[in-house]
This record gives C-alpha cells, sequence and structure tokens, in this order.
C-alpha cells in the first residue's frame, strides 16, 4: 500500500519524509516537481503521477504536497482519502497544518504518522485513539514536560483501540456536559448575466462538539427529513435506524466531529437571497472601462447579510482600476488581476456599491467576455433548505443545539446573450444559528452553553477541508 | 528558542539551521547544556552517542528527538545505531516508541546489530498487555532483517490465535511483511491467513484480507467458508478494511456467480428498497417467482444487500469500492442507485473529484442514464483546476443526447469564451464530439465552429480549424465554402497544426475549390523556409495533389516546392519530398506506381472517429490504480468474466463448528465470543439460513448489541444480549455441528451442549414442571443454586460488585423471610406457586417439549450484563373475549397473553386462543383470515383447527408483531363456511420482555433515561400492598417486567425491553412515608411508558 510519504513545501523543498516499508530514495519526487512544473498552478498539479516503478499520489493542502509513493495497485482514492485523513489530523492535532507546525512539532509528526499506518495500511485513524496513544502538545503541557521532563506519549495505553466503539475512548468524564450541533449550509449557484439560476445545489454539513460522560448514545431526528437527499455519516451513525426510521442514532466520538453532511434536492426552489447588479463595460476604442456593481439582499426572511466579499478576477488586459466602494475595503491586485471587495453588512437601506473606472492597456483589444463575479456571504440563523433538527433530550442535560447556515452562489455571464458583457457573479451566502433545541422541557443543565452561540467563523473556516481545497474560492466558508 | 535555533546554525553548518529548527522546539527546554557541545556533524553525533548513553532518560529522549528529526529530513544517522539499539529496552514509553522507529528504518542497513533488539521483541511477545503485545510483534515483523524470518514465523504464528484481536490484527499485518521479506515462506503463510480468515473479530477483518491479497490472491478457495461472515460483517469493519475488502470481494463475485446482465431484461426481479432489509427467506421466494428467467444467487444478493448502506459512508474510498462492486457486479437495473453518492462526491477535494470524475467518465460511456439526471452537477465552475474541468467537460460530452444538446451547446458556449485556454480549446473538441455523434446538431455546431474562427483568441481558432477539418472529412459533400472561408484564415493564422489543417483540406478537396487552390500554394510556397515541419509536410501534400488534379496551373509550383523540400534541414521532410518526386513526376524510373499515384493520394480516407479517451478503460476494475492510469499497475488484479455456469453454491454452506472449537481448543478456555462479531452479522446469517425469524430480528439484535457495547466495553464476553441474539447466536452455533436442521431440534441440540458447560446443574431442572418458567440462565447458574446475579453471566459472576449485591439481597431476602425477586427466579415452580397463586399454566399443554429444550438453550451460548431476556415469572390468567359465542354462532374465542418469549420471532408477542365450540356440530377448518393491521403490525398465524367437535376446545398459539403500540390488531377468523371479525388489543404491560440486570446496570440505563424518557408519579398505596413481596407480585401481574434485585427494602425495580423495538423499559417503585410511593418509569419509548404508568397506578393503589 503507501510505501512512503513526503511532504513538500510551495517551494519544492522536501522537508519531511517517512517510510513504512523501505526508504524509498528522495529522487523519486524528481518526478513530481516535473509534473509541478508543467503544471502552471499547484492547484493543477495532477493527482496521481506515474513514474517507472512508482506512483505518486498526491495532496495538495496548506500550501503543502502531501505525496505518497505507492508500489503496487490500490484503489487511488484510498491513498489520497487517507492523506486527507493525515491533514485533519495534523490539523486536529495542533490547530493548523503548516510547515513551520509540522516542523515544530516534527517528533510527534512522526509518532502520529507511525501510528496511522503499519507497513502501509492504515491502522488508527481515528483522532480520538491517536489522541490517547500521543498526546497533542499544548503549552500547558509542554511546560510540564519541561519541568518533569515527562512527554507527549501517553502514560496508559489505550483501551479505545480495542473497545467495540472504536471511535470513542473510554472513561470520558466532564464535569459539564454538553453537546452542540452546527447546522452550515451551502448554496453553490451559477447564475447567469440576467439573474436566473443555471444551477444551485444545497449542500449541508451537522458539525458537532460533544463533551459527554461515559459511553452516551443520542438520537437526533429532523423536522423534516424527507428534504435530504443523499447523506453520509459519521461511522458511528447507525445506517439501519437512520434506513427505518429516519433516526439519526450514534454514540458519539468525543469532541469535534462531522456526524453528516447532506444534499438537498429541490434543486430548482432555492431562492437565492442575494443579488448583483453590474454594470460593467469595455469600449474597443478607449484606454477606459466603467466598471458598477451593487449588491443587496432578495428573499432574506428579515435576516441579515453578512460577512460579504466579492472578488472578480479581471481580464489580463486590465491594468488598474481607480474605485470607490460606498462601504467597505476594496483591493486590486494589478499583479494578478484579482479585484477583492470586502463589504460587510448589507443594509437594506443603503445598498453598498463598487464603483469607478478600468486603466486598460492601451492597444488591446476589449475582452472577449466580462469577468465572472463571485460572492460569498453569510446569513445566520437561516436554513436555506428549511432543514431543522428536532430537539431530543438526553438524559439528565439538554443539548443546546445551534445551527448555522450558509450558502453561497456562483454567477456567470448568461451563455446566450448577444452582447458579451456578463459578468458572473458567485456569491456566498452564510450562517444562522438557530437554537433548534427551542422548546426545552426540562430547564438547561448546569454548564450547557449558549444555545445561540454564534460561531467563529474563522475558526471554522479554517477547520474547513473545503477551504484547502482547489475550488475553495467556490465555496463561503 | 530561536536563540538555542542560532546556536546551533552557527556551529553546525549548513544543514543545521533546519534541524534546528526541528530539534529545538521539542528538545530545547531541557538539554541547553548540549548545544554548545558540537561544532560538526560528526562532532554532533558524538554529542547524541553521549546523551544516549547518558543515565537520564531526559538526556536519552532529547537525543533521540534529534535524532528522529534527523530522519524525519532525510538525514543518514544510522552511525548512531549501536548506541540507540541498546535503549531498546528502555522502560521509558516514549524512548522505546522512538527507538522502534529508529530501528524500523536502519535496521536493515545494520542487520548484525539489529539482532541485539530481538530478545527484547520476544520477551516483549509474551507481556500481559496486548499493546505491547501488539507493538512488539509490529517492530519485529517491520525490521526486515532476514536471519529472523523463523522467529517472525513463530511470533506471527503465535501471534495469530492471541486472545486480543488487535495482536491478531497486527498479525495479519505482519503477513504480508514477512511475505515480502521471504516469500518462501508463502505455504506457512497461507495457513495462517486460512486461520485468522476465520476470524470474527471486525478489526481482523480487513487486514487478513489485505494480506491474502497481497499474498494469494488465486487462492478463492479460501474465501467460500468465510464469504457470507464477511458480507455480513462488512458494516462493521473500519473503513480502510472496507475498501479492500469490497474490492476483494467484487473479484471473488466474479468468478462465483453467472452473470446478471444477460437476462437483464427479462428479468423480473423487481429492487425495491423495502425489500432491502426483509429477510432472505422473502428474498428467496421471490426468486423462485422469478426463476423462470434468471434467479440471483442468494449471496450475490447478499453481497449487494450488505454493501449498499456503505454508499453513504463518509469515505470517498469506500463509496467508490461499492459503486465499483454495484456496477461490475449489479444488475443493471441496479447499479443507477450508486450515481447519486458518486455526484456526492464531487463536492469533496479536488484530488477525490479527479478519481470519482474520471470513473463516471467510464461509466457514463456505457450507460449514459446513469447520470443523465445528474447533468447539471457536471457543469463547470469558474474555480475548478483546469484537470476537473477538463473531466466534467468530458463526462458532459458522454451524456450528451438529442434531448439535452441544445442546454449542453449553450453552456459550452460560455466555456469557450472562458479564460483558461486550454480549457477553451477542450471545449471546442467537445463540440466537435458531439456534432459527431449527434446527428441532429452537426450542422448547428459546424456554423458555430466557423464563427469561432472569427474568434480573436489564436488557440480557439486553431482548435477549432483542427475540429472543423475532422468534421468536414464526415461529410465532405457540401462544405466548399467553409473550406473558401478557412483559406482565407490561412493568412493569419499562425498556429502550426491549424495551418497544417487547413492545408490539408484544401488539398484534399482542392476539385471542390479549383481557382483557390493554387493560389494557396504559391502563397504558402513563398513562405516553405519559415513554416513549421508540420506544415511544411501538409504544403508538400497539397502541391502533390495539386500536381495530380491541376498540373497545368501548379506543375512549376510544385517543383519549386519539391526542390525546397529536397534541401531541407529536416530529413523527414527530405524524405517525404524524395517519395512524392518519385511517385508524381513521371520519369522512366518511375515505373507502374506512379500511374496509380492519383489513386494513392486522393483515396476515399476514413473520417477520424471522435472518441472519448475513457472509451475502453472499463476493461480495468473501476476505482484501481490501473484504472485512472490506464496502464497495468504492478499487482493489478484482474477482474475475471463471469463463469457460464456458477460453481457449486454449496462450497459456501458452513459448517462451522470447528472454527469455534479451534479457538476453544487454542485458548484453552470456553470460548469467549468477541464483542465485535455481533453487530449484524449474527442474525442475518441466521436469516439467510432459516426463514422462520423475520427479517426485523436482525435489526433489533443489532440494536442491543450495540446498547450492548455501550455498557460493557469492559464485558469481554457480550456475546449475545438480548433473547433474539441469544437464539440467533445459538442457531448459528449450532449450524456449526450438524448442518441443517430445523430450528428447534437446532436448539435442542444447543441446549445439550449448553448442558454440558453447565458444570453442576441441579438435577431438578429436569423434573420442574413448567419449564417455561424457568429460564436456562438460572440452570446456568444452579451451580451456584442461588444468587440470580451470577446466572446472568459466567463473566459476570467473577465482578465483584454484583456478587455482593446479590448476596446483601439474598440476605434481606432471607430476614424479611419473603421471597425477593431473586428468589422468584430460584424458586422451583412449586415454591412459586404460594406467591403467584392465581397463576394457571394452561398453556403448558401447548408447548412442545422441544420448545422446552429451546428455552433452555436461549440464553447459555452468550452471556451479557444486561438485556437477557429471562422468561416471565408469571403468566396472567386473564383472559380476554375475542369473539362471542352469539356473535360467532356458537364458536367463542378467548385469548391470553402467554408471555412466552421467542415462539414466533423476536418481535411477536405470543397469544394463546382458546377456541371453543359450543355448537352441537362439528366446526370444521379454523383459520385466520384477511388481517386488517396497522402499518407494520405482523402476525404469526396458528396452524388451522381442521375440526373441532361440538363442546371441544382447542387452545393454540399465534404470535403478534405490535410494534410496540397498543393499536389493535383486526382479522377475520373463519371457519369453513363463516368468518368473523375479532380484535386483540394489547395491554402495554404484554409489550415487553422481562430482562434481568443487576442494580448497578439498572442505575447506569437509569441515568441515560433520564429527561424526557422518564415518567414518574406519586402514588398512595394500599397498605395491604406495601410488603415487596406483593408489590412484586402486582406489578409483574401487571405487565410482563423483569425483578431486579434491589439492595433497599424500599425500592423495587423492574426492567424489560420491548418486543419490538427492545428499548428498555425500566420502572422503579419507591415506598415513601404515609403509605405514598414513587412511581418511575424511564423508556426511550415515552408513548408506552406513560400508558404503562397509568396502568401501573391503579394496580399499586388499590388493594
Amino acid at each position: 500500500m503507501i510505501h512512503s510519504l513526503f511532504l513538500i513545501n510551495a517551494s519544492g523543498d522536501i522537508f519531511l519524509e517517512k517510510h513504512w516499508k523501505s526508504a524509498v530514495s528522495r529522487s523519486v519526487c524528481d518526478y513530481f516537481f516535473e509534473a509541478q512544473e508543467r503544471a502552471s498552478e499547484a492547484e493543477n498539479v495532477p493527482p496521481v503521477i506515474p513514474t517507472p516503478h512508482h506512483c505518486l499520489l498526491s495532496v495538495y493542502r496548506h500550501k503543502i504536497f502531501f505525496v505518497a509513493v505507492i508500489q503496487s495497485e490500490v484503489p487511488p482514492l484510498f491513498v489520497i482519502e487517507f492523506l486527507h485523513r493525515v491533514v485533519d489530523t495534523f490539523q486536529d492535532y495542533f490547530g493548523v497544518c503548516s510547515e513551520v507546525m509540522i516542523k515544530d512539532n516534527v517528533v510527534v509528526v512522526y509518532e502520529v504518522l507511525e501510528e496511522m499506518l503499519d507497513n502501509g495500511f492504515p491502522l488508527a485513524t481515528e483522532s480520538n485513539i491517536l489522541k490517547e496513544l500521543i498526546k497533542p502538545p499544548t503549552i500547558l503541557r509542554t511546560v510540564v514536560n519541561t519541568i518533569t521532563g515527562s512527554t507527549n506519549v501517553g502514560d496508559q495505553l489505550p483501551t479505545g483501540q480495542l473497545s467495540v466503539v472504536p471511535w470513542r475512548r473510554t472513561g470520558v468524564k466532564y464535569t459539564n456536559n454538553e453537546a452542540y450541533f452546527d447546522v452550515i449550509e451551502e448554496i453553490d449557484a451559477i447564475i447567469d448575466k440576467s439573474g436566473s439560476t443555471i444551477t444551485a445545489e444545497i449542500q449541508g454539513v451537522i458539525d458537532a462538539c460533544v463533551k459527554l460522560t461515559g459511553m452516551p448514545d443520542l438520537t437526533l431526528s429532523f423536522m423534516n427529513p424527507r428534504l435530504l437527499d443523499d447523506v453520509s455519516f459519521h461511522p458511528c451513525v447507525r445506517f439501519k435506524r437512520w434506513e427505518s426510521e429516519r433516526i439519526l442514532s450514534f454514540i458519539p466520538p468525543d469532541g469535534n466531529f462531522r456526524l453528516l453532511s447532506y444534499h438537498v434536492s429541490a434543486q430548482n426552489l432555492v431562492a437565492i437571497p442575494v443579488y448583483v447588479k453590474h454594470n460593467i463595460s469595455f469600449r474597443d476604442s478607449s484606454s477606459l472601462g466603467r466598471f458598477e456593481i451593487t449588491v443587496g439582499p432578495k428573499q432574506t426572511m428579515g435576516k441579515t447579510i453578512e460577512g460579504v466579499m466579492v472578488t472578480s478576477q479581471m481580464p489580463k488586459g486590465v491594468l488598474n482600476m481607480s474605485l470607490t466602494p460606498s462601504q467597505g475595503t476594496h483591493i486590486f491586485d494589478p499583479v494578478t488581476k484579482l479585484l477583492s471587495w470586502d463589504v460587510g453588512k448589507i443594509n437594506p437601506q443603503k445598498l453598498p456599491s463598487l464603483k469607478g473606472s478600468m486603466n486598460l492597456q492601451a492597444g488591446t483589444s476589449k475582452p472577449d467576455e466580462n469577468p465572472t463575479i463571485n460572492l460569498q456571504f453569510k446569513i445566520q440563523q437561516l436554513a436555506i433548505s428549511g432543514m431543522s433538527l428536532r430537539p431530543q433530550p438526553i438524559p439528565q442535560l439538554m443539548i443546546p443545539i445551534r445551527c448555522i447556515r450558509s450558502s453561497f452562489i456562483q454567477t456567470r455571464g448568461p451563455p446566450e446573450s448577444p452582447c458579451r458583457e456578463v459578468p458572473g457573479e458567485r456569491r456566498a451566502a452564510g450562517h444562522q444559528a438557530v437554537p433548534a433545541g427551542a422548546e426545552p422541557a426540562q430547564p438547561r443543565p448546569l454548564g450547557a452553553g449558549d444555545p445561540d452561540h454564534e460561531e467563529a467563523e474563522p475558526s471554522q473556516r479554517g477547520g474547513c477541508p473545503r477551504c484547502s481545497r482547489g475550488n475553495a474560492e467556490a465555496c463561503t466558508q | 528558542m530561536s536563540g538555542n535555533g542560532h546556536s546551533y546554525g552557527e556551529q553546525a553548518g549548513e544543514a543545521a539551521p533546519e534541524l534546528a529548527q526541528e530539534a529545538a522546539p521539542t528538545t530545547a527546554p531541557s538539554v541547553p547544556a548540549a548545544f554548545g557541545l558540537f561544532s560538526s556533524d560528526t562532532k554532533k553525533n558524538e554529542d547524541l552517542k553521549q546523551m544516549l548513553e547518558s543515565s537520564k532518560d531526559s538526556a536519552k529522549l532529547d537525543a533521540m528527538k534529534r535524532i528522529v528529526g534527523m530522519i524525519a529530513k532525510g538525514k543518514n544517522a544510522s552511525e548512531l545505531f549501536p548506541a540507540v539499539v541498546k535503549n531498546v529496552a528502555s522502560k521509558n514509553i516514549e524512548i522505546k516508541k522512538l527507538v522502534y522507529v529508529y530501528l524500523m528504518r536502519y535496521a536493515e542497513e545494520q542487520q548484525d546489530l539489529a539482532l541485539l533488539s530481538i530478545s527484547t521483541f520476544q520477551r516483549a511477545l509474551k507481556d500481559p498487555n496486548q499493546l505491547i503485545r501488539a507493538s512488539a510483534l509490529r517492530v519485529l515483523s517491520s525490521i526486515r532483517v532476514p536471519i529472523i524470518v523463523p522467529i517472525m514465523m513463530l511470533a506471527i504464528k503465535e501471534a495469530s490465535s492471541d486472545l486480543s484481536p488487535y495482536v491478531r490484527k497486527n498479525a495479519a499485518h505482519a503477513i504480508q511483511k514477512l511475505y515480502s521479506l521471504d516469500p518462501e515462506q508463502k505455504e506457512m503463510l497461507i495457513e495462517v491467513i486460512e486461520k485468522l480468515l476465520k476470524d470474527r473479530s471486525t478489526l481482523v477483518a480487513g487486514s487478513v484480507v489485505m494480506a491474502f491479497e497481497e499474498v494469494c490472491p488465486d487462492r478463492i478457495d479460501l474465501i467460500h467458508k468465510n464469504y457470507r461472515k464477511l458480507c455480513n460483517l462488512l458494516v462493521d469493519v473500519e473503513e480502510w478494511g472496507q475498501v479492500v475488502i469490497i474490492h476483494m470481494l467484487t473479484r471473488y463475485a466474479r468468478t462465483q456467480f453467472v452473470s446478471p446482465w444477460k437476462t437483464d431484461d427479462d428479468v423480473v426481479e423487481e429492487y425495491n428498497e423495502n425489500n432491502f432489509y426483509e429477510s432472505d427467506g422473502e428474498q428467496k421466494e421471490k426468486d423462485r417467482n422469478v426463476k423462470k428467467t434468471y434467479t440471483m444467487d442468494p449471496d450475490h444478493r447478499l453481497l449487494l444487500r450488505n454493501t449498499k448502506p456503505l454508499l453513504q459512508s463518509r469515505n470517498a474510498a469506500v463509496v467508490m469500492a461499492v459503486a465499483q462492486l454495484y456496477w461490475h457486479l449489479a444488475p443493471k437495473s441496479e447499479a443507477g442507485i450508486v450515481s447519486k453518492s458518486l455526484v456526492r462526491l464531487l463536492r469533496s477535494n479536488r484530488e477525490v473529484q479527479y478519481i470519482v470524475l474520471q470513473n463516471i467518465a467510464t461509466m457514463s460511456i456505457q450507460r449514459k442514464g446513469m447520470f443523465e439526471p445528474y447533468l447539471k452537477s457536471f457543469y463547470v465552475r469558474s474555480t475548478d483546476p483546469t484537470m476537473i474541468k477538463t473531466l466534467k467537460l468530458e463526462i458532459l460530452t458522454n451524456l450528451a443526447n438529442e434531448a439535452n444538446i441544445s442546454t449542453l451547446l449553450r453552456e459550452f458556449q460560455t466555456y469557450v469564451k472562458s479564460q483558461d485556454k486550454q480549457f477553451a480549446a477542450a471545449t471546442i473538441q467537445a463540440i466537435g464530439r458531439c456534432a459527431t455523434n449527434i446527428t441532429e446538431v452537426t450542422d448547428t455546431c459546424l456554423n458555430g465552429l466557423v464563427c469561432l474562427l472569427s474568434n480573436r483568441d489564436e488557440t480557439v481558432v486553431a482548435e477549432s480549424v483542427v475540429v472543423i477539418k475532422k468534421l468536414l472529412q464526415t461529410q465532405p459533400a457540401h462544405h466548399g465554402e467553409i473550406i473558401k472561408h478557412m483559406a482565407k484564415l490561412l493568412d493569419n493564422i499562425t498556429v502550426p497544426v491549424a495551418r497544417a489543417s487547413i492545408l490539408w483540406l484544401i488539398g484534399e478537396y482542392c476539385e471542390r475549390v479549383p481557382k483557390i487552390a493554387p493560389d494557396v500554394l504559391r502563397k504558402t510556397a513563398k513562405s516553405f523556409t519559415n513554416e513549421d515541419d508540420l506544415v511544411k509536410l501538409q504544403i508538400l501534400n497539397l502541391g502533390a495533389k495539386l500536381y495530380l488534379t491541376n498540373s497545368k496551373q501548379t506543375k512549376l509550383l510544385t517543383q519549386y516546392v519539391l526542390n525546397l523540400g529536397k534541401y531541407d534541414q529536416s530529413y523527414d521532410i527530405r524524405d517525404r519530398t524524395r517519395f512524392i518526386r518519385q511517385l508524381i513526376v513521371p520519369n522512366e524510373k518511375s515505373g507502374a506506381l506512379s500511374k496509380y499515384a492519383k489513386k494513392i493520394f486522393l483515396a476515399q480516407k476514413p473520417a477520424p472517429l471522435l472518441e472519448s479517451p475513457f472509451k475502453d478503460r472499463d476493461h480495468f476494475q473501476l476505482g484501481t490504480l490501473s484504472h485512472t492510469l490506464n496502464s497495468r499497475a504492478t499487482g493489478y488484479l484482474e477482474l475475471s468474466d463471469w463463469p457460464d455456469v456458477a460453481p457449486d453454491p454449496a462450497v459456501r454452506n458452513v459448517e462451522v463448528a470447528e472454527s469455534a472449537k479451534e479457538w476453544t481448543a487454542i485458548l484453552g478456555k470456553t470460548k469467549k465470543e468477541k464483542p465485535t462479531e455481533k453487530f449484524y452479522s449474527e442474525s442475518e446469517e441466521e436469516e439467510d439460513e432459516s426463514a422462520s425469524t423475520g427479517a426485523t430480528e436482525s435489526e433489533s439484535g443489532s440494536e442491543s448489541e450495540k446498547e450492548d457495547k455501550e455498557e460493557g466495553s469492559s464485558d469481554e464476553s457480550s456475546g449475545s444480549s438480548s433473547s433474539s441474539e441469544e437464539s440467533s447466536d445459538s442457531e448459528s452455533d449450532s449450524k456449526e455441528s450438524t448442518a441443517k436442521k430445523t430450528s428447534g431440534a437446532v436448539k435442542e441440540s444447543n441446549a445439550e451442549e449448553s448442558k454440558k458447560k453447565a458444570k453442576g446443574i441441579s438435577k431438578n431442572r429436569n423434573t420442574s414442571s413448567s419449564s417455561d418458567t424457568e429460564s436456562s440462565s438460572s440452570e446456568g447458574s444452579s451451580s451456584d443454586s442461588k444468587s440470580v446475579s451470577d446466572s446472568r453471566s459466567d463473566s459476570d459472576s467473577g465482578k465483584s460488585g454484583s456478587a455482593t449485591s446479590s448476596k446483601k439481597e439474598e440476605k434481606t431476602a432471607q430476614d424479611r423471610k419473603t421471597p425477593s425477586k431473586q428468589d422468584v427466579f430460584l424458586l422451583d415452580l412449586d415454591d412459586f406457586y404460594p406467591v403467584t397463586t392465581p397463576v394457571a399454566v394452561p398453556t403448558a399443554a401447548v408447548l412442545s417439549p422441544s420448545l422446552t429444550a429451546d428455552l433452555e438453550g436461549l440464553s447459555l451460548s452468550g452471556s451479557s450484563v444486561i438485556d437477557q431476556v429471562t422468561t416471565q415469572v408469571f403468566v396472567p390468567t386473564k383472559t380476554h373475549e375475542m369473539l362471542h359465542r352469539m356473535t360467532g354462532k356458537g364458536l367463542s374465542a378467548h385469548y391470553h397473553f402467554s408471555r412466552q418469549p421467542d415462539m414466533f420471532g423476536d418481535h411477536m408477542v405470543p397469544v394463546q386462543v382458546t377456541v371453543t365450540n359450543t355448537t352441537d356440530q362439528k366446526i370444521e377448518n379454523i383459520h385466520i383470515g384477511e388481517k386488517k393491521l396497522p402499518l407494520g403490525m405482523r402476525i404469526h398465524e396458528f396452524n388451522p383447527i381442521e375440526c373441532l367437535e361440538p363442546g371441544g376446545s382447542v387452545t393454540v398459539s399465534m404470535g403478534i408483531d405490535f410494534c410496540d403500540s397498543t393499536q389493535t390488531a383486526s382479522f377475520q377468523l373463519c371457519t369453513k363456511d363463516d368468518h368473523f371479525n375479532v380484535n386483540i388489543q394489547p395491554p402495554v404491560g404484554e409489550l415487553l420482555l422481562p430482562v434481568t440486570m443487576s442494580e448497578k446496570d439498572f442505575k447506569k440505563e437509569q441515568g441515560m433515561l433520564t429527561g424526557m424518557n422518564e415518567t414518574s408519579a406519586t402514588i398512595a398505596v394500599a397498605p395491604q400492598n406495601s410488603t415487596s413481596l406483593v408489590i412484586i407480585e402486582k406489578v409483574v401481574k401487571a405487565a410482563n417486567l423483569g425483578v431486579v434485585p434491589s439492595g433497599q427494602d424500599n425500592i423495587h425495580r423492574f426492567a424489560a425491553k420491548t418486543v419490538h423495538s427492545g428499548s428498555l423499559m425500566l420502572v422503579t417503585v419507591e415506598l415513601k412515608e404515609s403509605s405514598t410511593a414513587q412511581l418511575i418509569i424511564n423508556t426511550e419509548k415515552t408513548v408506552i411508558g406513560s400508558v404503562l404508568l397509568r396502568e401501573l397506578k391503579p394496580v399499586l393503589s388499590q388493594g
């Protein structure tokens, strides 16, 4: 299976290598560098690169290439999925997964990798188990270790691996038992110039943070399970119960995890809560172009749209832009030709707009088509799909449920418009916290968290694997 | 810390700064003194050696950390080997771990020294801690020193029969390592694999199949016996194991089953969701119905059925594995279910998308229908990386048909404008393909492409030219205009391929454009020397063709061009020139060929086929690396074609007796079932064999198993929890010994086995008159003869807690001289009578002797803390009228609840129906007719009564699955010539099955069922009801509850689970002062809980 792993940073240095079978010379990475050179951007490096004797499978995240060397037939997704799991684990351990972090914690990284694979076959990939085997570094522990000379390796051998619930360690104790469930929804839409939706999909996830003592067995149900078209579960969820009763029944892992992700089918009924008015024109004769966009709310059910961010890749001919925003800040990078405008909140009374002119390179003809506009936004407390959880009391404690939803949209020029000045826009819609546990039958337990707790977006974002993806801009978060 | 880094950097030269970065944060705090000590690489290593030899663990640890840092960096640390290997026996776990890391890396290079460490591992292999055993085995097998092969072999053999599944898992991994080290050991290793394949632990399954694939993938015969087990375990295996097993099973199935595709069209077998969890028994019946055409092997169906839920896995590799399994194995009509899940994966990471899209591309060529509904999901987003865009485009093209082509072309138009020119070019190719595939739009596409010729972007134009060339070739009839247009473009286009294409077109169709062609040649002859080779060749071609068709005008031009070509730098062009000259210019040497020059040059050329690059990829198994690369990877295992005739399916029948016994023998202990084996497996396996048990059983089984796990992960032997579980277990156990018998007989035999197991079975067991009241669990423990809690399980008896509690219990019981609940269990029926005087046992007659045995066999086969269903302690006598003799025209019927568990399968509530004939004639053929049941409810009918003499009465038993509701079951009671509508409504107390558990477990369970799940009430207890005996009696009479031994006099606890879903129902009666009592019910099924509360209230408050 997986023979070796090389971590390569953006500048092409191999800064970590690990072998599970006999060592493979790092010169094998030359094939990778070759491919990297051929691809203009890091994202275009093919994930599977054949070499005469090996095959290189790589994953690009956090500006690091994780290159696995394999020698014989293996399902490629197996390796790719595993590499992603490795990255997730690092992230889980160190908060961020960056070159510096990995270098700083090289011993822990090595130990973790050692536990995760045996002879190239995954051994322990559940973060709960790993954390029991190898304690993640914390500032406190570093200090303690310094003084006492103890280490990150768990003193007690874990039992979890051997328990029948492999994802949960035994003997979990909390004084404050609490569990949070975040519902996050994303709309991903393509909208043409005239504002009609070409495609729109709602994709949602339920992220949970469960801190409960013992071996709790939880059930969750939905007010409207039919909405969910396609679901994938954390392994802890019992398939059969879902099949038969549409109830999520599970023994949760300890801590943060993604309980399920789902897809909402009613594609055409998605009401996109934002619109963009645009007027972008280039003139063949003059070296000036006009640029004007306005963002406004639409069908938001009374919620505010926040965190609005507009980005647009301008055509190569644009030299500079002199724009004035009515609110927020904007940046135009003349090298990458990327315009980004951080709008913030939308005030329906005074719609934010960005106006000004573009300087075009003299002598070049006007661009074929107007740029695509990507738009991201968040709306708290709004379920685009209308999905909601039914509160389910857990023994002795109430679960405050926070729901966060988000959505976003991509718009693009209309394919058939005769004039070519079609800007595309992509919008992302935001987050909502809904205390879905709205009718608590019982008093809230001690220490239960704020039900309306709003997610700290940036950190969430950091934890969101989508963002490291190639199409990261496509997602709101 | 940064300071430390500096000191490194200054002293250790170039390489050191990096090292400092790695090492400083972890090592810095405790070894400040060490930093000054080295000034060069060798010195540094000296320093490390010193630290390793120091007596302090902390120094050693720091040294090891730095060494690991070096390894990670890819630096050579091998010279430290002697110093490091000494520490292999270190007491400090972390040092040990790091030494292991080091050993695995360098042992191969320093074999002699590595041998020093072997004895440590050998010792560790005997360690009582399973994790230490496992890690010792891991390292031992990883160090790749050929000399120790025999030691490894021995260690693997030993570990493969280790008690701990974790160690066995590691043994399975070690098999592959040993095999790669020394393939000579293959035979021996296969033996070990064979043994491990029989392992029932989900932990082992994935790893051993992996080893199987690596070592002996051709030994398909090893799988036969384990096939069903693997299928059933699959859901519970960890995700990575699932992938490997699914791939292996795909290969296996292709050799063992006949193709479901051939007869696909006339296969009537309908696949619907409902049928998914139905028992195989029903499935079989269905199969039988369609036998006339094609019958899917039940094992084949089993595989498809058990893999389907995995489509919802979060792991993309698992989803893909299932998808390829369905693609390769499922009837074509069913393969569609995977598309939704595959499309879901498109929301995942870029790399995952890449692989999934590739596979979809292959699939979509063969079966468009699968992905057509998801067309829009493949629309390209501006933010996708190019490779993803191209793949999506590929799929869109594959999916194009008459219906959607217009939408697609509109979409393509947007793509053509994309700033990503590579992608725009690919789009043009795609349009070309659509044009050839769908004749309706060929002209539209062609026009569109011609429009693109005026595009400003050169690559777009060039690509269009190339595609137009191909298109024109397919239908050259009437496109003179386009060719003319293109000829005009020649001046502006610089891309060689495009220029070459235009020239070729003009040459090929020069007769259609007789005026333009010579002119073009003239122009190109001028620029000949500056052209690309590709273009030069086409100029030569054009010249030759014109010479042949229009030699008058072009003779000189052609010769000029040929002369230019003669002295060209490229030998290709010189070659071509010579060749053409000889062929077309007539001279004496040219001979016969020149006559045919025209035919040679202007032959009708076949139009190029515009095909998908994914066309032939499907000869590789989908989802494999070979498929992705489109070439065979090493170790790729060919997927065989379906056999024409299926090999004997009987090979998969399992007479597993040996496996269990083998284990027992090896372990030298009574077999304790691994907890992991249970999830869904047993009960489903049973379904396969005996159709008698309902499908739902497996569900409750698995449910209770899981609950079980929650309870006692420490409890190793939670082998079988509920009675359903037990029964299935016992059946499968007995399957081991006797392959196929009726379930009754099977159980009997099992009971006998269990008898042997129970050491001192009291003799009065056999004499006890009503076996139905006695649970086998109590027999099991009757060696102890007194405490019920012991009876619960062998393993449990080891627990001091329960033992003491039971003792206490006993004491109190004796003090009070009233039979406590435990006593109740143990009492012989004779003793029991006084307590439950009203109990008549009218059912005894009906119970077959074999049933008695059944019941005995029930609970012995496994043991668990909770959920062990005990037989009821009380059979209510209260009968209910079902059919009055007036309405029944002389036929009357009564029913009562016999509380006899497990007569008809687990979810059934057993009901005894007594039918009396009050007429003076015989009533014939009494049976159940039409049933009107609420959704989900089922009835197990009684056997028709053929004839009932006047005045006679007969008691029959039937089972009803009430689905844990108090809804009425209505059905018709029919006689030969009449039918009567009757109803049975269960009192809530009868929807339960009693459960034994200890007080501790009860409290634990109760703790988990609070909040909404708790209902309580305070009641006034009638004075005569305040003794515990009476309370127990009353409560047990009202509801089918099991008594939980209680440490306190004033608290009485009862436990049961609901018949259908197996949810726990915990009842607590707490006596308070002034003759009140608190009645608490904890259950998930709150509705039943509250109804039960309502029913229990009057029972206790009234006299």
